[in-house]
């Protein structure tokens, strides 16, 4: 059976474009994730799945089925809103109950469902408690129990973790990616947090002003980026990007000075992009002087200068040198991202 | 200084209701009295007086039928109402909320003209619909930017979310939305309750006939064509008056924050 299809969506908020042309397919009991800086229209895609917005033009379809002008409650998805959006007039029983009480479903069938959604999400302890008297993380739990009730076809998420703390977040993301192995239902994940689409997406589409710049297993979207956005969007600390031009089978970059052979690409001006992560001081052709050291936990973030050009290279924690020094790195440790007018071409 | 400022001015709105309540617990004697006798005897004279020689519980009864029946319509037609002003995309929006007031601001002996003249032509003088319609055309203004205020600041995540478990757009409204709502709904039925209650000038108009004459009306009427029963008028007001007092006085804290809602974020 085929999961959720959309096909070239379009829509405007007056004179603000926000989705320009927005094709995915979601396999049936996959998790995508949506990933994008704020205002890609991610959250836009996700209201037109659940039916809250109409699509100015394109089609949706779940499960072989068009959701065109079906009201929300006719789609069969369920949505886990940034803010929980519980009812606070409601405890949490009630909370979980409410989809189903809609669905008219007998009163010892919503019990049982309950129940088993409580205890599924530890949270049966907390039953008759309002949603004020909770935590944000307990909050959070509440709201995916609502969803999960009903047993929808889809799964709606819209950045459900934004509101957690640091360590919280952490947890609830190894809970979620549990949960859908659990639940094989199929997953709409919107987050504009790399690390949280990196760990639970196995499809990402990396969305950019409206429009779906890549899809990809979160290996293919870090290790091969289609284009510079791509590029620059994924990764910590950020790809450095040196422009130069291609000659003879190799990059030669003017500033910092530096050429690295590459192969079977057609000569003309370049941008290369090489990762942090993958640049250590050492032997090399790369070389920068340093500005300052980041230090972020298991390892140090070097920023170095080379007349006008600033790039970043990475260091064990205990990496020791003076400020002003001047480093050398090897660029062909590092995997090359060859781009040209945006895209990418090697 | 502030202290005393509050005090001059509730004494100076206090007194007269002060001196009415004392007085409909004097006797005959008491209240013609010369020099005037402040402090009552405790007679409950005028109140019996009241009830059973004027049939005060009979107005009671046509003003709680006028009142209520105004306050129910007028909340039916002001949620919908002010529920479409704060969510739906209604064009021209700040207009109709302007007109809205505009209406209110008319001054009544404008209205009584037509009105009565409406009413006639209807065979509504002298009927409770006749006198409820025009109390709901009045109160409605007042009702709708309450709960206008009161709607726009609820999340409308709550109405989404309800949406996707399974509500269409009224049942979100009935479900979520109004009881989240309830201190608004609750400031709006009581000042509408009490606007009604209290109207005089339209009630007196429109009602001719003792038999659905509301309860100012009547109380201005007790008066003969020789005698002022001030005793007995003073027991009536205060009848009329101590249910709307205590209601106010036990729900204040509500009324205040429905009425300052969206003054500021909560």
């Amino acid at each position: 059976m085929s999961g959720l299809i959309l096909d070239n969506l379009h829509k405007s908020f007056g004179p603000e474009k926000v989705l320009d042309g927005v094709s995915l397919s979601v396999e049936q009991g996959q998790l995508a994730v949506l990933l994008g800086p704020s205002g890609c229209g991610k959250s836009t895609i996700l209201r037109l799945v659940a039916g809250l917005e109409e699509p100015d033009q394109g089609n949706i379809s779940l499960g072989g089925r068009d959701l065109a002008g079906l009201a929300p409650k006719q789609r069969d998805v369920a949505m886990v809103f940034q803010s929980y959006a519980l009812y606070p007039h409601l405890d949490v029983f009630g909370n979980l109950a409410f989809p189903l009480r809609m669905a008219h479903e007998p009163k010892a069938e919503i019990k049982r469902k309950v129940d088993e959604a409580a205890e599924l999400l530890g949270i049966a302890k907390l039953l008759a408690k309002k949603p004020g008297q909770l935590s944000g993380g307990q909050r959070q739990r509440v709201a995916i129990g609502r969803a999960i009730v009903r047993s929808p076809r889809l799964f709606l998420f819209d950045e459900p973790l934004s509101n957690l703390d640091a360590q919280l977040r952490g947890e609830m993301r190894l809970e979620l990616a549990a949960l859908h192995r659990k639940l094989g239902t199929t997953m709409l994940y919107v987050t504009h947090d790399q690390t949280e689409a990196l760990t639970l997406g196995q499809v990402i589409a990396v969305l950019h002003q409206g429009r779906v710049e890549q899809v990809g297993g979160p290996r293919e979207i870090y290790q091969r980026p289609v284009n510079r956005f791509v590029a620059g969007f994924l990764g910590f600390p950020p790809m450095n990007f040196f422009e130069g031009s291609v000659q003879d089978g190799n990059f030669v970059c003017p500033t910092p000075a530096f050429s690295l052979p590459v192969e079977s690409v057609a000569p003309g001006p370049a941008v290369l992009g090489l990762r942090p992560e993958e640049l250590t001081p050492g032997e090399g052709t790369l070389r920068g002087r340093l500005e300052l050291v980041e230090r972020v936990g298991g390892q140090s973030v070097l920023h170095l200068r080379a007349g006008e050009a600033r790039f970043t290279a990475t260091a064990p924690a205990d990496f020791s040198a003076q400020t002003g020094a001047e480093l050398s790195l090897d660029p062909a440790a590092a995997r090359p991202h060859l781009f040209r007018g945006d895209k990418r071409i090697n | 200084m502030a202290a005393l400022g509050a005090g001059a001015f509730c004494l100076l709105a206090l007194a007269p209701f002060a001196w009415l309540v004392l007085t409909s617990f004097k006797t005959q004697l008491e209240v013609t009295a010369i020099p005037p006798t402040l402090w009552p005897g405790g007679s409950l004279e005028f109140y019996r007086s009241a009830l059973t020689r004027y049939g005060l519980m009979h107005f009671v009864l046509n003003s709680l039928i006028v009142a209520g029946g105004t306050t129910v319509c007028t909340l039916c037609l002001g949620v919908g109402a002010a529920y479409a002003l704060a969510r739906l995309r209604v064009p021209g929006r700040p207009w109709l909320m302007g007109a809205l007031l505009l209406v209110s601001m008319f001054p009544q002996i404008s209205l009584a003209g037509p009105i009565w003249r409406i009413l006639q032509a209807a065979g509504w003088l002298n009927t409770y619909q006749g006198l409820i319609i025009p109390y709901v055309t009045l109160t409605l203004p007042l009702a709708v930017w309450i709960l206008t205020s009161y709607f726009s600041e609820l999340p409308r995540e709550l109405e989404e979310a309800a949406m996707l478990d399974g509500c269409g757009r009224l049942g979100a409204l009935v479900r979520v939305i109004l009881p989240l709502a309830g201190p608004g709904v609750f400031t709006a039925a009581i000042l509408v309750f009490i606007y009604a209650w209290n109207e005089f000038f339209f009630a007196l108009l429109i009602m001719t006939r003792r038999a659905v004459q509301t309860l100012p009306v009547g109380i201005a009427l007790f008066q003969g064509q020789f005698t002022i029963p001030w005793g007995e008028i003073a027991a009536a007001s205060t009848v009329a008056t101590a249910p709307l007092v205590a209601l106010v006085f036990l729900f204040q804290r509500r009324i205040v924050s429905g009425l300052s809602a969206g003054a500021i974020k909560g």
